[in-house]
């Protein structure tokens, strides 16, 4: 047994506290977004110069001015502000962005953290990851466990291109929550009926449970 | 200066002095908030060999994609490459050199070109490829890169209204890049939806004073893209 998506999503948006400037990045962390408490007051915070993203605008309701950074038309919420990328970076950068939930394409148990190249194949950017990951006050990873290949995402050392070193808080995925500790993943949580030898087969590195 | 002040009469007046090997500043995220007019203007006025720095280059054939279906760019400076099959078509085929930026390194270099710094220590982009040939610094046991300021020679902005003066107000996300690259031009370009006279923006709401602009012009109508409905 394991986690849904949703069952995934919704653990992480556990993580998000009423007033806090939460950053989600793009693929699955954005979907956090539905996963909140209705009407819980957080600032959601898009790189190019958004704070306080409301939902999807309706259907003839889109504004092509008014985006995310996913390049997805938007709402602003009650509160929202509107600035420049500096000031938007400053915000990133500056550790005002309270926490960033980001996706993964590796994780080391230093809090090493990978996500924007693969060797051997094409890259599609930098974006906004180096920064955030570098920046954010806590950042959580929101991924799959393992890659489509199956090879493990959990890692002692990774070896795909750094995003940033020792950044990463938190990982959750669908077979758990897990901290990266340096030594080990400490296993915090995980999902119904997941054994100890399913979390050692998939993870490549060693486990405190 | 004439009533007019920095308002030029059309597109090819706004880029006068534009020329070949020259470094281009574009705002704008993907499709949105495209000085549209300006990118157009430029492909038209025959320029080759350009240093385009932007944060994509366009998308699907359009926006600043039409400059590499154009020929016209050598160099891309930005943040993201994902999606743009121009981009990759011309980088794959050696056309292109690329230097990808962490996109707040990115702004920051513009805005200390603009501020009159020679660069800044930044912490993004530490023990990555990024980091490569510059400077590792440690202030309070924390590890920064130097990064250097990044003038251009012209920069073209998308704004929602501006004066005479080149006073500037944004429309929702579309300030993004313009005020950084508006400061680190020799001249920055302003394509605005309409021009206003002077007090036609209220001190308080210019979001970018007419001190980091040298021209304006004025575009009514744009096709405004909207590049992901979900």
């Amino acid at each position: 047994m394991s986690w849904a998506i949703d069952q995934m999503v919704a653990r992480a948006a556990r993580e998000v506290h009423p007033w806090s400037v939460v950053n989600l990045g793009i693929g699955l962390p954005t979907r956090l977004a539905e996963a909140l408490p209705e009407g819980m007051a957080v600032w959601l915070q898009s790189e190019n110069g958004l704070l306080g993203m409301g939902p999807a605008p309706a259907e003839g309701e889109e504004d092509p001015q008014l985006i995310n950074a996913g390049k997805q038309v938007v709402t602003m919420r009650a509160g929202a502000s509107l600035f420049d990328s500096s000031l938007s970076f400053a915000m990133i950068r500056g550790g005002h962005v309270d926490l960033a939930v980001l996706g993964a394409l590796q994780v080391s148990m230093l809090g090493d953290l990978a996500n924007w190249a693969v060797p051997q194949q094409r890259v599609m950017g930098i974006g906004g990851a180096m920064d955030l990951a570098a920046g954010a006050r806590r950042v959580v990873v929101l991924t799959r466990h393992t890659a489509k290949s199956g090879e493990p995402k959990l890692l002692s050392r990774l070896s795909y291109p750094v995003t940033a070193l020792g950044c990463v808080d938190r990982v959750i995925t669908e077979l758990g929550v897990f901290d990266p500790l340096g030594d080990a993943f400490g296993v915090v949580e995980r999902a119904p009926g997941v054994t100890d030898a399913e979390l050692v087969a998939a993870t490549a590195a060693p486990l405190r449970f | 200066m004439s009533n007019e002040g920095k308002v030029a009469p059309d597109v090819s007046a706004a880029l006068e002095g534009l020329q070949n090997g020259m470094t281009v500043a574009v705002s704008g995220f993907g499709l949105s908030s495209n000085p549209e007019a300006l990118i157009r203007g430029v492909v038209d006025c025959g320029v080759r060999e350009l240093t385009l720095v932007a944060n994509n280059a366009g998308a699907q054939g359009l926006g600043l994609a039409t400059w590499l279906r154009a020929g016209i760019v050598r160099r891309f400076i930005g943040t993201y490459v994902g999606g743009n099959e121009d981009l990759q078509a011309a980088i794959d085929g050696g056309d292109v050199e690329v230097q990808l930026v962490p996109q707040g390194t990115f702004v920051e270099r513009l805005r200390a070109a603009g501020a009159g710094l020679a660069g800044f220590y930044t912490p993004t982009g530490v023990g990555s490829l990024v980091a490569e040939g510059k400077e590792l610094r440690h202030f309070e046991g924390r590890a920064f890169l130097l990064e250097r300021a990044l003038p251009v020679d012209f920069a073209l902005v998308r704004a929602h209204r501006a004066d005479p003066f080149g006073n500037v107000r944004f429309w929702g996300t579309g300030h993004n890049f313009g005020p950084a690259m508006a400061m680190a031009a020799r001249v920055a370009v302003v394509e605005a939806d309409g021009v206003v006279p002077l007090g036609g923006i209220a001190p308080g709401d210019v979001h970018l004073p007419g001190a980091f602009v040298q021209r304006v012009v004025e575009v009514r109508e744009h096709a405004d893209l909207i590049e992901k409905a979900r």
